[in-house]
């Protein structure tokens, strides 16, 4: 039996000031980045966690990438710099792990680089495609791809946020679903 | 509080290898304010834990639960019927707390998770360092609130060693020489005469030397 090519599937955490802002902007200026992102908005990258990083990859994320502001331009001040080292330790944990801490990135992108953010997202895939599946979802690989169904359905909550449970229900659905493109109506809907 | 930093994940794996299902078991006190074995620290090491165990081909369960405080047995309650469900008990609170859930549920292996340094305080954010060596017979009265006995590498007690280089211990430069903030601490609050007292050796009997310490309060006892 063929077995389908191998589409990295990646988490990327984007702060609702800028990253997120850019992914909007990308969307009016038609430009084009690859399906395989997953978009969730932040209300800082300084309110993630590692626990967050750490399920994502548990629950069949292949990377994850972390988008905030520029360094000096966080909304809050330094959330942006505490994600930083969160990420950095992440990455550490990763290694003890078996994991590869390249499939875990941050950068930093402000609310009008949209075609920053669409080239950070096209190397963000393929470093991930030539890495391969992650380890810990090879076996899966092959199979039905996961979609993004409990995705949307989470993030148009009340408070507007992502919240934890988002990482796993975006990794795990398995429901089948159109594929998201960057101009995707579903992703549009999560604007404010 | 007391200060408590986590083993590595290769090295959990190695001491729950033996069993499948596991209890990750949280303590919400000290090592929860020193960010080693709180709630947020179990749902990351029960997370690493199971990845950890897939890539290597062991089958591994993981519960997570944390508890209010591990060292005294009104909380333990709280964890029974979860350690009942477990192989093995993985503790992520300090020395006492792993110690105290072992006396607690005597038929089930309960292992420590966490490496426990020492009683400290926070300095700055993701800096904490020892204030107390907990030896038993406080002298911080005669040195301005600054113990000599932890701080001084040392443990000086009659003044300084002669060593240190501006400010700095000789022993090692990333931290002050105890005996100069001593110094500086007993002149702001007007007492340096108490540098002209002789301290005589102090009785360690009270200390670790004595082997296991036990206070009892006769005026508690039931």
């Amino acid at each position: 039996m063929k077995t389908e090519a191998f589409e990295p599937k990646i988490l990327a955490f984007c702060c609702h000031y800028c990253a997120y802002s850019s992914a909007d902007l990308a969307g009016v200026m038609r430009i084009q980045y690859p399906p395989n992102i997953r978009i969730i908005r932040t209300p800082c990258t300084g309110r993630l966690e590692t626990e967050y990083f750490m399920k994502a990859f548990e629950n069949g994320a292949d990377g994850v990438l972390v988008a905030g502001c520029l360094e000096g331009g966080c909304h809050f001040v330094e959330g942006n710099l505490c994600a930083k080292r969160r990420v950095n330790y992440t990455k550490d944990m990763l290694e003890e792990i078996g994991v590869e801490k390249e499939r875990l990135r941050m950068v930093n992108i402000s609310a009008a680089m949209a075609r920053p953010l669409a080239d950070v997202i096209t190397d963000m895939v393929e470093t991930v495609r030539k890495l391969g599946p992650s380890p810990l979802r090879k076996s899966e690989v092959g199979s039905r791809k996961s979609e993004v169904r409990n995705l949307k359905l989470e993030v148009q909550s009340p408070s507007g946020f992502a919240k934890a449970s988002v990482v796993a229900k975006a990794m795990t659905d398995k429901t089948p679903d159109k594929q998201p493109t960057a101009q995707s109506p579903q992703l549009k809907t999560n604007r404010l | 509080m007391i200060v408590a930093q986590r083993k590595n994940i290769p090295e959990l794996l190695a001491i729950v290898e033996k069993h499948r299902k596991v209890l990750l078991l949280g303590c919400g006190t000290c090592v929860t304010v020193c960010l080693a074995g709180g709630q947020r620290e179990v749902g990351i090491i029960a997370s690493a834990l199971r990845m950890a165990a897939k890539l290597k081909g062991r089958p591994l369960e993981v519960e997570e639960l944390t508890i209010e405080r591990q060292c005294d047995n009104v909380f333990l309650e709280q964890a029974a019927e979860a350690v009942k469900n477990a192989d093995v008990v993985l503790s992520l609170g300090c020395g006492a707390g792993v110690q105290a859930l072992a006396e607690r549920f005597n038929g089930k292996p309960v292992y420590g998770g966490l490496d426990t340094a020492f009683i400290g305080i926070l300095e700055e954010r993701g800096v904490w360092a020892e204030k107390c060596a907990a030896c038993g017979a406080c002298v911080l009265h005669q040195y301005g609130g600054i113990c000599p006995v932890t701080r001084c590498a040392k443990h000086m007690l009659n003044g300084p060693c002669s060593g240190s280089r501006e400010d700095r211990c000789e022993v090692n430069a990333d931290r002050p020489c105890a005996w100069q903030l001593i110094y500086k601490r007993l002149k702001e609050i007007g007492q340096l005469d108490r540098l002209k007292e002789i301290k005589k050796p102090k009785n360690w009997r009270s200390s670790q030397s004595g082997g296991c310490r036990q206070i009892i309060r006769e005026d508690h006892r039931v």
